[in-house]
């Protein structure tokens, strides 16, 4: 019996059509902006929500290595916490090119420079969004960034060196599907910002782009095109699948970050822009990367590893109860694990012990899809165990964790 | 409105398609055998079979189910001569204490069997551990499981 | 608890329900649902009524109204044996019906069920049969004592023979004999011997109801969420994203907690997470758990209450040969019954019934009777099965919410706790602190014992009047002054600290198993100062105690102590007697590394007097050992900013089926004893056990619960003192 029989209702198949559909005509839609679709593709609500806060009311935390830790601002309609007192111009002057009003360079963790490939109408209708949602009289934190970075000014001279692309016409070399998605990909999706290596300087890197890059803990996984290392192994209905649902079969499912991603922005494109994100991104040249030896997929046999270790037990008590023992998932495909990287153990276990100890929660169309964070009931032994019994499991991986790193793993999340 | 097919009849249930599939039963259908205990598939209390696999009916959403896949539950098991040894077997050593857990343990047991007619006790343990028993049963469960097996094995 | 706090059920006459009670009973059985055996009735209006717990109907159904809850201890199979006992009839036949409030047991807890109502079921059985083969005489002109009552027949001398149901209606009318005769032992037919559980069949086909599948037409059902942290208040609310969720009625609130009210559970659920809530969090919003563990700190060194003493113990420890004390600390408890927290409620202008499972039916409805100023008598408590008591449903706070919630609607209401409500806003065995000192002969045995407990006492809150007059919770003697050691000088002193921001509570075996863990362990300790085997130790120390001599020969004979066992393995034992009973316990384990415990197997042996269904003792032995271990292995509550950090199953772990014992081995010792307890003494035993094996493997004593606490490890807190 094959995963996908044995399924249970399986999200419902997604054929994408991969070249130019109806509806496309390069990266531009035909039609007015629409505010709130463009609001979800530039995933805005993600970052500037706090924790259980106010949609878009600001103060999430963001830890940047080297330079210390900012907080998204308030971007509700509020005249004083937030910008309802900004002018559109203003709006878009930050939006696109990182300067907010009063000459206050933004930090680089608004990904403005990915933001420019908007157009200002289309910016204007975010806005135009924004301003139709409750407001918020919330002031995050203020930053708690290091020298020189405490000192804004110096974002301009960041800027000189990482700073906004101009604008970008299509490729007419390319279809116009392939144009969307790269305005999808490279633009308001800013894909990059964690997909990719960062330079010294903390920009993302051009030369290496999308080969992967460590983000908060998480390992944001290589997906150029590279058979190996990236995703150029995946059929583009398992990408188109993934990216809209936050799951496919033989390949896991979306958490952390990208959990967030799927759950606030992907899962409301529409399939044409999907299909095109897809095209765009098996275009992106294979790049190698360090995020370990390509996962095999191995069928979890009864005999290669040993029924009765400690993990095995934890594991048939703890994660079998929605993973089954074969990694299909039980009453919700979300669920079915096997052949996900993170099980097989890339990136030395480094997603798998994310998720262990902080959980996930994807959105769906059936409700949340939760995992709970196991750490508080079962000792730093016990995950490195349930850890190191999944990647044997799974991949007959013989990436180990220990003790030492669940704790790191505790503490190493994004700061909340 | 949702179709389900529940114990062999369809049932049209008019909820959110994110409705766990365990309130539905209990609380639109009124079939309360099905017992809550954690909402996050961590104690098995709610297992019932989906096409014959044990699944914790609290983290299923009733959307994602179809009209078509066969939900049997606790009350659902008359003619079903698995489900008849399993029970004979609880009722002969006296499995149960508080009985909360047992509905949901049972049924776990029977797709275990039906999977596994004549399981290992490692292949009980890996079957069985996902749910859980406050009152402490699981010696006799075991016992049970293995005394069903026993039973099938001399009359094939 | 103790025993002596628990009233005896009364003897008297119950008031008769009247057609209420069995409108609401039809109400609530969903078609298709039977009455077969198991299930509880609550219609047991019958012409012979000889006492509050016998009922026989001229239609010759026996109905037998049971003073304890059955919460999954047995006491249904054995209160009815102990009537069917004597009344002459096949237990598999009678309908059971649990005693309404005042009309059985005050309390179902302790341990006490079979204690209590060994005499008065067997009375009121021998009331009902003698008054039967006395009309039976009167109808036949005979002597009653030539009428034999056999399986439901009065049989007469020369071959009569009458059902019960026939002779109810004259039985009915003669006085309720003051004395009556009881079986010997030597007569028992049921009592001593092995029956099947009344309450399997409803169980193993999901149609036992218990509280959480209570459905009374035009009910909502609840969910609900009080001030995460204790003594706060509810703040400033939003019902309005809450009010749009789809099967969503209404949002109702009480000081400390509101309530989403909505069609279907999962409508009301999330209702709830959309509710925006403000609470004002108060002054408990900065506990955390060290706080409560530097309060019992400060214990140690206090005044402090004197408990119990014999003896000058100090002076024995000054002048003794050896000295040796140690310091054992235990945490806050969860019960986290399988059965979330529940209750059905329907408060009208003129009477008010709920349904639930309760420990404490009276106290629930008097709290039920003060919140909707309804007189007592118009409140109708309906008990049903209870998924797991633990001492959870000794409190009865939950109907009190219910009730504050129920009278603000006219439907019926039932509120659910989530699970993660169920726990952080449950009521805690207390954390302890204990420290033991023991002066020692030449040959490493106790000359003098001083003991100090550091903790709440639960029964100040619980019950006040039976605190001490000194201010001393007798709870805290089971296992320490009552035990089966007797000391040559003994002092127990008591320094009561009552934590701050959270609510302590009973929990199964309260006295016994805290107890237990620290006196065994430091008898176990001080058998590895002397050299002494653990067994041969202990063996010296009851010597002259007969009964508990015989558990302890026994486990160790059983268990195969002293024989010897693989790399990494070995084995435990306690001694003890708790709850009326002397039980012995050897746990044989194995452990690969320090975090990784395997329980080999179990041995006890057990003397609890005359045992009415010895298979049910067992049952009650091997879950009490898996409870204890479960929590000796992996719980602890703790708290931060106030908030109980462990909500489900993820954070409060329970020991799974592959973490149980392989086998456990239950050897009953013959005893004509009055019954002593049982459903708390296997609890009691297992974290004792455990640890004193787990010493024996990993060759360092284990005084921090829970054992796996990274305090037990090497490089943990340990000191000790030897002189």
């Amino acid at each position: 019996m094959t995963m996908t029989e044995r399924g249970l209702g399986r999200i419902t198949g997604m054929l994408f059509a991969l070249l130019a559909s109806t509806g496309i005509h390069g990266a531009r839609a035909a039609d007015a902006p629409d505010g709130q679709y463009l609001t979800r593709a530039a995933d805005c609500e993600v970052c500037h929500t706090r924790p259980g806060g106010t949609p878009f009311a600001g103060g999430r935390a963001f830890a940047i290595p080297g330079m210390g830790v900012i907080y998204s601002p308030n971007i509700t309609a509020d005249r004083q916490a937030g910008i309802g007192a900004w002018t559109d111009d203003q709006f878009v002057k930050a939006v696109r090119d990182g300067v907010s009003p009063g000459w206050k360079h933004l930090y680089p963790a608004m990904p403005y420079r990915d933001y420019a490939y908007m157009t200002p109408d289309e910016v204007k209708a975010i806005r135009a969004y924004l301003a139709t949602l409750p407001s918020s009289a919330a002031r995050p934190p203020e930053n708690t960034l290091k020298f020189p970075f405490s000192i804004r000014s110096a974002m301009i001279f960041w800027n000189l060196v990482n700073g906004p692309a101009s604008s970008h016409p299509d490729d007419p070399a390319h279809t116009p599907s392939w144009n969307r998605g790269r305005y999808l990909v490279e633009g308001p999706g800013h894909c990059a910002e964690c997909h990719s290596p960062r330079t010294f300087t903390m920009g993302v890197s051009t030369t290496n782009a999308y080969a992967g890059a460590d983000v908060g803990g998480w390992r944001a996984y290589n997906i150029t095109s590279s058979k190996t290392d990236g995703i150029g192994a995946w059929s583009a209905d398992d990408l188109a699948t993934y990216l809209s649902t936050g799951h496919a079969d033989g390949h896991g499912s979306a958490s952390g970050d990208m959990g967030d991603v799927v759950s606030h922005s992907l899962r409301f494109l529409t399939r044409q822009d999907i299909g095109a994100m897809v095209e765009y991104l098996r275009d992106i040249p294979a790049r190698s990367s360090t995020d370990g030896a390509p996962p095999a997929v191995t069928q979890p046999t009864a005999t290669h590893d040993q029924a009765d270790s400690h993990g095995a037990m934890l594991y048939a008590g703890a994660c079998a109860g929605c993973h089954l023992p074969d990694g299909s998932g039980r009453q919700n495909p979300v669920a079915s694990i096997a052949g996900a990287r993170t099980t097989l153990g890339a990136a030395n276990g480094q997603n798998l012990l994310q998720v262990l100890t902080h959980g996930s929660a994807l959105q769906t169309a059936t409700g949340t899809a939760a995992m709970p964070a196991f750490h508080g009931g079962y000792s730093d032994q016990d995950v490195a165990d349930i850890a190191n019994f999944v990647m044997h499991h799974f991949a007959r991986s013989s990436t180990t964790v220990s003790a030492a790193d669940v704790a790191k793993a505790k503490t190493a999340s994004a700061p909340e | 409105m949702l179709t389900l097919q529940i114990n062999g009849k369809s049932v049209e249930v008019d909820v959110d398609p994110d409705t766990p599939l365990l309130w539905v039963l209990r609380d639109v259908l009124g079939m309360t055998g099905t017992k809550y205990g954690c909402g996050t598939a961590e104690c098995g209390v709610c297992t019932v079979h989906v096409d014959g696999r044990p699944v914790r009916s609290c983290s299923l959403p009733v959307g994602l189910i179809g009209p078509r896949k066969a939900i049997i539950t606790i009350e659902g098991l008359q003619a079903d001569p698995v489900a008849a040894a399993v029970r004979k077997a609880w009722l002969d050593i006296d499995v149960v204490q508080c009985g909360y857990c047992q509905p949901g343990q049972i049924m776990a047991a029977i797709a275990l069997l039906k999977k596994i007619p004549n399981p290992t006790d490692e292949q009980i343990e890996a079957g069985m551990s996902g749910n859980l028993c406050r009152c402490g049963t699981y010696m006799r469960i075991r016992a049970a499981i293995r005394n069903v097996a026993a039973a099938q094995g001399a009359t094939p | 608890m103790t025993s002596k706090r628990i009233s005896s059920p009364a003897l008297r006459r119950r008031q008769v329900l009247g057609g209420a009670g069995a409108f609401v009973l039809a109400a609530i059985l969903p078609a298709g649902r039977s009455r077969g055996a198991g299930m509880l009735v609550e219609d047991a209006t019958a012409s012979f009524a000889p006492n509050a717990y016998i009922r026989i109907g001229s239609d010759n159904i026996v109905t037998m109204i049971l003073p304890n809850i059955e919460m999954g201890q047995g006491i249904y199979t054995s209160s009815v044996m102990l009537m069917a006992e004597e009344l002459g009839i096949d237990p598999q036949s009678v309908r059971i019906e649990a005693a309404p409030p005042g009309g059985g047991a005050e309390i179902t807890g302790g341990s006490t069920s079979s204690m209590t109502e060994w005499m008065p079921l067997r009375q009121a059985g021998a009331a009902a049969r003698t008054m039967l083969q006395q009309a039976a005489a009167a109808r036949w002109s005979c002597a009653p004592g030539a009428c034999v009552a056999q399986d439901g027949y009065i049989l007469g001398p020369t071959g009569q023979r009458l059902s019960y149901g026939e002779l109810a209606a004259d039985a009915a009318n003669l006085p309720v004999p003051k004395d009556v005769v009881l079986k010997t032992p030597a007569q028992f037919r049921l009592i001593g011997r092995p029956m099947h559980r009344l309450d399997s069949q409803v169980k193993v086909d999901g149609q036992a109801m218990f509280g959480i599948d209570v459905q009374v037409p035009g009910q909502k059902v609840g969910a609900v969420a009080a001030c995460p942290v204790i003594g706060g208040h509810v703040g400033h609310v939003d019902t309005q994203a809450a009010l749009k969720i789809r099967g969503v009625v209404a949002v109702l609130q009480i000081d400390d907690a509101v309530c989403v009210v909505a069609d279907h559970y999962w409508a009301a659920r999330k209702g709830l997470a959309a509710l925006d809530v403000q609470w004002v969090e108060g002054p408990n919003a900065t506990v955390d758990t060290q706080a409560i563990y530097r309060q019992l700190e400060g214990g140690l060194s206090s005044s402090a209450i004197l408990a119990d003493h014999h003896g000058d113990a100090q002076q024995a420890i000054t002048q003794a040969h050896g000295r040796y004390s140690a310091t054992y600390r235990q945490p806050l408890l969860a019960h986290a019954t399988m059965e979330p927290i529940n209750c059905t409620i329907h408060v009208r202008p003129d009477g008010c019934d709920i349904w639930t499972g309760t420990q404490v039916a009276e106290r629930a409805r008097d709290t039920t009777a003060e919140v909707t100023g309804l007189p007592k008598d118009r409140i109708r408590l309906h008990s049903q099965y209870i998924g797991g008591g633990f001492g959870r449903r000794l409190e009865h706070e939950y109907v009190t919410q219910a009730a504050r919630f129920g009278r603000q609607v006219s439907h019926p209401l039932k509120i659910i706790w989530s699970r993660e409500e169920d726990i952080t806003r449950d009521r805690f065995r207390p954390a302890y602190l204990d420290h033991l000192e023991a002066g020692l002969d030449e040959r490493g045995y106790i000359t003098g014992l001083t003991h100090r407990i550091v903790g709440p006492a639960v029964v100040a809150r619980w019950e006040p009047s039976g605190l001490g007059a000194n201010g001393y919770d007798d709870d805290l003697s089971v296992g320490t002054v009552i035990t089966p050691y007797t000391y040559p000088a003994y002092r127990l002193e008591f320094a009561r600290r009552e934590p701050p921001g959270v609510i302590t509570a009973w929990w199964r075996g309260v006295g016994g198993t805290r107890g237990l863990f620290v006196v065994e362990g430091f008898i176990d300790e001080l058998a590895q100062r002397a050299g002494v085997d653990p067994v041969a130790y202990r063996r010296e120390m009851v010597r002259n105690n007969p009964r508990a001599l015989a558990v302890l020969e026994r486990v160790a004979r059983e268990s195969g102590w002293g024989t010897p066992l693989p790399p990494n393995c070995g084995r435990g034992v306690a001694l003890q007697f708790a709850f009326g009973s002397y039980l012995a316990t050897v746990a044989e384990i194995e452990m690969a590394g320090p975090h990784d415990v395997r329980i080999r197997r179990v041995t006890c042996a057990v003397d609890c007097g005359q045992v009415i269904n010895p298979d049910q003792i067992a049952a009650q032995i091997e879950g009490g050992l898996i409870f204890g271990f479960s929590a000796a292995l992996y719980n602890e509550i703790t708290l931060e900013k106030g908030r109980v950090q462990q909500d489900n199953f993820h954070t409060w772990r329970v020991m799974r089926m592959n973490e149980a014992p392989g086998r456990i081995d239950v050897h009953l010792i013959e005893s004509t004893e009055s019954p002593g307890g049982i459903g708390e003494t296997g609890t009691a035993a297992a974290a004792p056990a455990l640890a004193n094996a787990m010493a024996a493997v990993q060759k360092r004593r284990y005084r921090f619960l829970p054992l796996l606490s990274p305090l037990n490890q090497p490089s943990g807190h340990e000191k000790e003192q030897q002189g």
